[in-house]
C-alpha cells in the first residue's frame, strides 16, 4: 500500500488541487517547484541550520517517568512544545519562509486557529524581514489574546475573520480570498497538512523532521527505532503526520491520531472529524470533512481552537480508510483532565491540543513494558485562561 | 443546439449575462428573478447555488449566499423551483457554484437534474480543468452541459488553448484575478490581455466578468469580448426594495 502522494498530488481516493483558475498559477508555481527547492543542498542547510539554532532541535524525547507508572508502559513524550514559539508549528514555517525566498515572494499570509502557527509564521517573517498578514477567526481573536498580542510585537498585521463560525476554517477561507486577490508577489504559508498538492506533502515533509528525530533517540533510549504506539492529536493533523511520516511503512507500528470530540460526538458540538464527517472538497482537496446533505460545511467546536477544524487533511483520510491508522476522538473535558494530570505529573503544562492525544492514554490498555511515543505538539502557556476558568484557578 | 450555443451563433455580440443568488433575497425569488430580468433584456442567466464557503467571492455575494442558506435553499429545492422556469423563460440558463455541493448530490444525479429542468451549463470555480476532464467531462457531456471555465491575466496561452478544447459554450474571462465584486479597470496590462485573447482566434466565444457593474465597464467589456457578466452590482441593486421595479431599473441603465 502507497500512503504517500502520488504524481498526481492524490494519496489513494484523497488529495488533488481543487481551487479556482486564479489560484493555479501560484498552486502550479509552488508544485513544479518545491520538491526541487526543498531537495537542494544548500536549502537543506540553511533549514537544518535554523531548526538547529534557532528552533532549537533536537526536540528532546522525554521518558515520562510517572506517566509511564500510572499507564504500565513506556510514555515517551516528543518536546515540541519546547520548540521556539512554542510548538510544533515552526518547523513548517522555517522551511515555507525559505521556499518563499527561493521563489522572490515579498509578502506573506497564513491563518490561524489557536494562534501557534500566527506566530510561527511572524515569528519567519520578522526572522527574514518579510511582510507578513495573519488571518484569525474574530472568536479565536478573543480566545487567544496573547498569541495575538506575539503577532502584533512581531510585527505582522492580524485581521478578523468575521464571516461563518468566526473560527480558523473562516480564517483559512479569508487568508486564499486574499491570495486570490494578490497572486503574484505573495506567498500562502499553510499551516496544517490540508490545502490544495502540494501543501499536504509540502507541509508534511517540513514536519517529518519530528519522526526522523525520533527514530534515532528511541534507538538511543530503547535500542530500537519501532515502538509499539505512536499517538498524536488531529485538527488539520500536521503534528501527527510529522509524528507518523516515518513510522508510516513499519507497519508494526500503530499509529493513534487523537480527534477532538468536544462536548461529545453526538452533542452537535464535536470536531471530530473522522467520526461526523464523509468525503467531500474543503479548502482545495479532497477529503474528509463535517458537512450537512447538502454539502455545506458543519461549523466544529472544540475547546482548543487549534483542533476546532471541520476537516482533516488527505493524508489522513487515506490512512483513515486504509485502517492504517486509527482514528479515536476526545472530549474537551477529558482532554483538560489529561492537561492537568500531566502538569502535576510530570510538570509539563501542555497545549489543551496536545492534551487531547495524552488524554487517551486513559482508555488503552498496556501489560507493561510497551514503547509509547506521545507528541506533544505544544506548551499550554496560550491556553491559561482556558485552564484557569475550567479548573476554577 | 444546446441554449448557450445558440445565443452566441445568434447575437454574436454585446451579450448581456446576469448573476444572481438562487433564494435571495427572498427564498421563493429565484424564478421570479429570471422572467424579469429577460423581459428587461438579459441574453442569459446565471444562477448562483449558495455554499458555506465561497472562496472566489466577495463579501455581497458571500453574504447572499449566506441568507440564501439560512433561508433554507439548498439544490433540492433549487432544481424544485427551476422546473417552472422553463414555463416562462427562454435564455440561456447556467447554474453557478462550488464542487461540493456538487460531489454530495451526486455529479450524475446533478447533471441528470440540469437537463431535466433545461439548464444549460454550469460554472464551478473551484473544479479545475484537469479534475473535470479526469473525473466529470463524460457525465457533463452525457447530459448535453457545457461546463465553462475561467481564465484569468496570469492563465498560459498553453493552458488557455488545452481550456479552449475542452470548453463548448463560452470561455468566462476574468478581467483580473480577484475574488468577485472588484471594479473592471482597464489598465494597460489588462488591454493587453484581453487583446493577446482576442487575437488567440479561440473556437469559444468570451464573455468577461468580476468587475463589471456600469453601462460603461460593460461596453468596455464588449469591446473586447462577445460580451459581459454582471453579478455584485446586480445582487447589490435587489437587495431591498421592489423586486421587479429594481430589475427594471437595473436593466434600463444598460439599455440606455
Amino acid at each position: 500500500m502507497n500512503y504517500f502522494v502520488n504524481e498526481k498530488g492524490y494519496y489513494g481516493d484523497f488529495g488533488g488541487a481543487y481551487i479556482p483558475e486564479m489560484l493555479y498559477p501560484n498552486v502550479e508555481e509552488l508544485r513544479q517547484n518545491y520538491l526541487k527547492i526543498i531537495g537542494d543542498a544548500d536549502f537543506q542547510k540553511e533549514f537544518h541550520h535554523l531548526l538547529k539554532d534557532y528552533v532549537g532541535r533536537p526536540s528532546p524525547l522525554y521518558l515520562a517517568q510517572r506517566l509511564s507508572k500510572k499507564y504500565n508502559a513506556n510514555i515517551f513524550l516528543k518536546r515540541e512544545d519546547l520548540n521556539h514559539t512554542g510548538a510544533h508549528k515552526i518547523n513548517n514555517t522555517i522551511g515555507q519562509i525559505l521556499l518563499a525566498e527561493k521563489l522572490g515572494k515579498k509578502r506573506i499570509i497564513a491563518e490561524t486557529g489557536a494562534g501557534q502557527h500566527g506566530v510561527a509564521t511572524a515569528t519567519v517573517c520578522a526572522l527574514r524581514g518579510l511582510e507578513c498578514v495573519v488571518y484569525m477567526g474574530e472568536i479565536d481573536i478573543q480566545r487567544q489574546a496573547p498569541n495575538v498580542a506575539r503577532m502584533k510585537m512581531l510585527g505582522a498585521k492580524v485581521v478578523s475573520a468575521v464571516s461563518g463560525s468566526k473560527t480558523l476554517k473562516d480564517a483559512t477561507n479569508e487568508a486564499m480570498r486574499d491570495w486570490i486577490n494578490n497572486p503574484v508577489d505573495t506567498h500562502y504559508i499553510i499551516g496544517s497538512v490540508v490545502g490544495p498538492h502540494p501543501y499536504p506533502d509540502m507541509v508534511s515533509v517540513f514536519q517529518s523532521v519530528i519522526s526522523e528525530e525520533t527514530k534515532k533517540q528511541l534507538t538511543e533510549q530503547t535500542g530500537s527505532d519501532q515502538p509499539d504506539y505512536v499517538l498524536a492529536c488531529v485538527g488539520g493533523g500536521s503534528n501527527a503526520m510529522g509524528m507518523f511520516y516515518h513510522f508510516i511503512n513499519d507497519e508494526n507500528v500503530k499509529l493513534i491520531a487523537v480527534e477532538a470530540g468536544g462536548k461529545g460526538v453526538d452533542t452537535g458540538f464535536s470536531a471530530a472529524t473522522t467520526f461526523l464527517g464523509k468525503e467531500g472538497v474543503l479548502h482545495g482537496s479532497r477529503s474528509i470533512l463535517m458537512q450537512t446533505e447538502d454539502g455545506q460545511v458543519v461549523e466544529p467546536h472544540s475547546v482548543s481552537a487549534g483542533l476546532d477544524y471541520p476537516g482533516i487533511g488527505p493524508q489522513h483520510a487515506h490512512l483513515f480508510k486504509t485502517s492504517r491508522a486509527k482514528y479515536v476522538s476526545i472530549t474537551d473535558d477529558e482532554a483538560l483532565d489529561a492537561g492537568l494530570l500531566c502538569t502535576q505529573m510530570e510538570g509539563i503544562i501542555p497545549a489543551i491540543e496536545s492534551a487531547h492525544a495524552l488524554a487517551y492514554l486513559e482508555k488503552m490498555k498496556f501489560t507493561g513494558g510497551e514503547n509509547v511515543v506521545v507528541c506533544l505538539s505544544g506548551r499550554g502557556d496560550k491556553d491559561m485562561d482556558t485552564y484557569m476558568k475550567h479548573f476554577g484557578l | 443546439m444546446n441554449r448557450i450555443n445558440k445565443i452566441f451563433k445568434e447575437k454574436k455580440n454585446n451579450i448581456l449575462s446576469i448573476y444572481y443568488t438562487a433564494g435571495y433575497p427572498g427564498l421563493g425569488d429565484t424564478v421570479t428573478i429570471a422572467a424579469a430580468l429577460e423581459k428587461a433584456g438579459a441574453d442569459m442567466l446565471e444562477i448562483g447555488f449558495p455554499y458555506s464557503d465561497p472562496v472566489a467571492d466577495g463579501p455581497v455575494i458571500q453574504a447572499s449566499s449566506k441568507l440564501s442558506l439560512d433561508q433554507g435553499m439548498d439544490l433540492n429545492l433549487l432544481f424544485e423551483q427551476l422546473k417552472e422556469l422553463r414555463k416562462t423563460v427562454t435564455i440561456p440558463v447556467l447554474l453557478m457554484g462550488y464542487v461540493n455541493p456538487v460531489l454530495q448530490y451526486g455529479v450524475e444525479r446533478f447533471c441528470k437534474a440540469c437537463a431535466e429542468v433545461g439548464v444549460d451549463g454550469c460554472i464551478v470555480p473551484d473544479l479545475p480543468m484537469v479534475e473535470y476532464e479526469e473525473f466529470y467531462k463524460e457525465t457533463f457531456l452525457k447530459y448535453g452541459l457545457s461546463n465553462i471555465f475561467l481564465v484569468t491575466p496570469q492563465t498560459s496561452v498553453e493552458r488557455i488553448h488545452k481550456i479552449d478544447s475542452l470548453s463548448n459554450g463560452f470561455i468566462y474571462l476574468l478581467s483580473s484575478s480577484a475574488t468577485t465584486g472588484q471594479n473592471l479597470q482597464v489598465s494597460d496590462t489588462t488591454e493587453a490581455y484581453f487583446t493577446r485573447i482576442a487575437a488567440m482566434d479561440l473556437n469559444n466565444p468570451t464573455m468577461i466578468g468580476f468587475g463589471i457593474s456600469s453601462k460603461e465597464t460593460f461596453d468596455k467589456a464588449c469591446k473586447y469580448a462577445n460580451g459581459g457578466i454582471i453579478g455584485t452590482a446586480f445582487v447589490k441593486s435587489i437587495a431591498a426594495g421592489n423586486l421587479e421595479e429594481n430589475i427594471e431599473t437595473f436593466m434600463a441603465g444598460f439599455r440606455s
